[in-house]
């Protein structure tokens, strides 16, 4: 990111995952870190577990449209694998995607009997773009953590890996955010999240 | 201080840092936040009407009581309450009155796609755009002003994008406004609109349009002109000022915060020292025709598309077209070996009391007229249970109007708690009164689901967070006449059918409210028991697939007899609402008295 203008994330997911939450926190620690941000979702019935996106944008100058286009986005988080799949076409060549190594079943696939995609599929779609992909066991880590449902910050820990920032920035979000009962789950989590992947090579 | 605020927490603290005493709305996306983040702020009167034409007659009346006053609501919402508009554009105010409009492009969920600039236009009243959260905070400030002095209401129309993104807002202190008066105004000939006063009124409407028209081109108006390169300028507003910013980087801009009226002068003056003129607008060519309309030629709805909403990616690669100076040239699109993904459609959550009453109907083959609202889902396989949604508090109207017409079946209407209190009311006691058939189910899940749950007149709790009394369906029902009615625990499939059954046998006009509090309000989850398969009893005869329940999945166990998958229960979903345990013929889903028995 050094000597970038512009960072933009892409996140997808299933409607009920918590990637507006993520997308909330991203978008602070980019204000913290000193850059214009902006972000973009949609409410209603996307949430219904639907396939939900969120847009995250930071510039160190002016942020102008709150969507990121496609073949724009620098990471792509993917909350669950079939959507990392599904908005691909989001991510720039060289970008990354960061999949949450999950299946969460669409109706169509349980009751319409619908094939869920092939494992390699995502790794050819990510080869043919050009695109570096790193799955991460996100609830098999949140569960040694202490709690499934902290996936999320999983994620974010692994994301924060990804991005010359100091760790303190984002904790310092996180902490804002987070009731202090849970505090401490959440740091193990996001630690166990950045121990997951290698920094950009 | 600077925060990250959504256009809707930034209108908020735009209206409140204005001053703003009184509001009310009816929950619609994209526009629910709004109301729900006024309603923390100390100093307000916020509420949910029952629907958008009494909110807006609610700040009508706060409006002439001297208190500055905001109605907020979606596109559609407008529709419902342009009566009060109209007459409210007449009339004027004794304090500050905004409109917000929140439209859909898109429509990401929304019946249709509507451009209520066009609205504005119609009501001769000022419509503003914010292409930001700092402006959608700075120009609620703006129009309470406006509205102040050009005695009109003013809209601030939004869209989607602007409601539901988020970025850096400088906060304000709240102007403390005194009451204005302590009394309602005596004002007939201003306030009382019989033809008689009316007419007196239309002329100076229209000159007060023009004098907005004039102030539109003064020092005061958010009209902005960026000069860069004058080959190409380009006239826009709202969020595809961002894209226009993005994607032309090097273009001259003007960019209009009211977009009805446009400054004629401000406009001319940069027609004139630009090569080409291009308006970059969402949907309509509202401020095209204006341009257009001045005499000046110009290209808009030639180049960008008319329907849906405007990106990044779509307006570099129409304006790349149209040979317009773009940021760089559109990428070809990447050649991807995907293959058929399954899409992932919104559905009924795990434990929605309204899958039951939908399993049913499905089963019956009833034509049913559905409403606005989560229990739209049941239209989408498998349930398939609707054949009609039109808008907000139709189901009940229209089966009503097919009832009448003489078809040889008995229609079902379908419509929530909140869609009933919202237009449902009229459209029961005119089945009532006309004697009609219909049977209407209340899916009566004790809040307003779709829009993130927000108390209604059913639910005993104000937006505020007052007790208020709850109001009774098969009450109101009665006092309309109507003698069939029951009331039914939505989770019980038996006594809903034998319900059911017993109305329809009936050929008058009946209500059956099928009641269950929503899965996903709190009180609800802390009973969540998920339930268990026994394997050795499914045959995987799909009988409980047949309700779509996103808990519910297909097992790799097949049955040894008939080679189909067993069922199988995901325990982080299922909240044990039973539905699927009473309709399996083979008992092979634990009850939860069952599933307790066993972890003892």
């Amino acid at each position: 990111m050094s000597g970038q203008k512009a960072f933009n994330f892409v996140l997808v997911g299933v409607g009920g995952q918590g990637t507006i939450l993520a997308s909330h926190i991203l978008a602070e620690v980019g204000m913290e870190a000193g850059f214009d941000v902006k972000k973009a979702e949609v409410h209603g019935m996307s949430q219904r577990g639907g396939s939900v996106i969120s847009h995250v944008r930071w510039n160190a100058q002016q942020v102008f449209s709150p969507l990121v286009g496609l073949q724009e986005a620098d990471l792509l988080i993917a909350f669950e694998k079939l959507e990392a799949l599904r908005f691909a076409e989001y991510l720039r060549a060289g970008g990354t995607a960061l999949v949450n190594d999950m299946e969460l079943l669409p109706i169509t696939v349980t009751v319409g009997g619908v094939p869920y995609p092939e494992d390699g599929a995502l790794e050819q779609a990510m080869a043919a773009l050009n695109a570096r992909l790193l799955r991460i066991p996100g609830e098999a880590l949140a569960k040694q953590a202490g709690n499934v449902k902290a996936a999320n910050v999983v994620l974010l820990g692994a994301v924060s890996k990804l991005l010359p920032l100091p760790e303190e920035v984002w904790w310092a979000c996180l902490e804002r955010r987070i009731p202090a009962k849970f505090l401490e789950l959440n740091r193990k989590a996001f630690q166990l999240g950045r121990q997951a992947v290698s920094p950009a090579g | 201080m600077r925060r990250i605020l959504s256009g809707n927490e930034a209108l908020a603290r735009g209206a409140w840092e204005a001053g703003v005493q009184v509001a009310a709305a009816y929950p619609g996306t994209p526009s629910t936040e709004l109301l729900e983040e006024l309603a923390r702020l100390p100093g307000v009167y916020a509420e949910w009407s029952t629907n958008e034409k009494v909110a807006l007659d609610v700040a009508v009346g706060a409006a002439l009581a001297g208190r500055r006053a905001l109605a907020a609501m979606k596109h559609v919402g407008v529709n419902v309450a342009m009566d009060a508009l109209m007459y409210a554009s007449y009339t004027g105010l004794e304090a500050g009155l905004v409109l917000v409009s929140a439209d859909d492009p898109a429509m990401h969920s929304s019946q249709n796609e509507q451009d209520n600039r066009r609205l504005a236009a119609f009501a001769r009243i000022p419509c503003l755009e914010p292409s930001s959260s700092q402006e959608c905070k700075d120009f609620m400030r703006l129009a309470f002003e406006l509205s102040e002095r050009f005695d009109t209401p003013v809209m601030v129309r939004t869209t989607t994008r602007i409601n539901h993104s988020s970025s850096i807002v400088s906060l304000g202190e709240r102007v403390e406004l005194p009451p204005r008066r302590d009394k309602f105004p005596r004002r007939p000939e201003k306030y009382v609109m019989v033809p008689a006063n009316a007419r007196h009124r239309h002329p100076v409407v229209e000159e007060r349009t023009k004098q907005i028209a004039a102030w539109a081109d003064s020092e005061e108006s958010p009209t902005v002109m960026e000069w860069r390169d004058e080959s190409v300028g380009i006239i826009t507003s709202g969020v595809a000022y961002q894209y226009a910013r993005e994607v032309f980087p090097s273009a001259s801009i003007l960019k209009l915060g009211l977009t009805y009226p446009v400054p004629a002068q401000g406009i001319k003056a940069f027609a004139s020292r630009v090569k080409r003129l291009v308006v970059l607008e969402e949907l309509d060519p509202v401020i095209e025709e204006q341009v257009k309309l001045l005499g000046i030629p110009c290209d808009g709805k030639s180049i960008f598309p008319l329907c849906g909403e405007l990106d990044p990616t779509v307006v570099r690669e129409r304006g790349a077209e149209a040979g317009l100076p773009v940021d760089r040239q559109p990428l070809p699109p990447p050649q991807l070996e995907k293959p058929q993904l399954p899409a992932r459609p919104p559905v009924l959550c795990p434990g929605c009391p309204h899958r039951s009453v939908f399993a049913l109907l499905a089963k019956k083959k009833v034509p049913v007229s559905g409403d606005i609202g989560c229990y739209t889902l049941g239209y989408l396989p498998p349930l398939s249970a609707l054949h009609f949604c039109g808008c907000m508090g139709a189901s009940i109207g229209v089966a009503h109007g097919a009832a009448k017409a003489g078809i040889s079946e008995r229609m079902v209407a379908v419509l929530g708690d909140s869609t009933f209190f919202h237009t449902g009311l009229p459209a029961l006691a005119n089945v009532a009164y006309n004697r009609s058939n219909v049977l209407t189910i209340i899916l009566d899940n004790r809040t307003t689901g779709m829009t993130g749950h927000q108390p209604n007149p059913g639910t005993g709790l104000t937006l505020q967070g007052e007790p208020a009394p709850a109001l009774d369906f098969e009450a109101i029902a009665r006092a309309f006449g109507i003698q069939k009615v029951a009331t039914v625990e939505a989770y019980d499939t038996e006594a809903l059918e034998e319900a059911f059954k017993a109305l329809m046998a009936t050929n008058e006009p009946a209500v059956l409210v099928a009641r269950h509090a929503c899965a996903l309000l709190p009180e609800e989850r802390k009973t969540w028991v998920p339930l268990e398969v026994v394997e050795e009893k499914c045959t995987g005869c799909g009988v409980c697939f047949r309700i779509g329940c996103p808990a519910l999945l297909k097992s790799d166990e097949l049955d040894p007899k008939t080679h189909k998958p067993l069922a199988l229960i995901d325990p982080d979903l299922c909240t044990g609402c039973e539905v699927c345990a009473q309709l399996c013929p083979h008992e092979a889903i634990l009850t939860r008295e069952q599933v307790a028995l066993e972890t003892r």
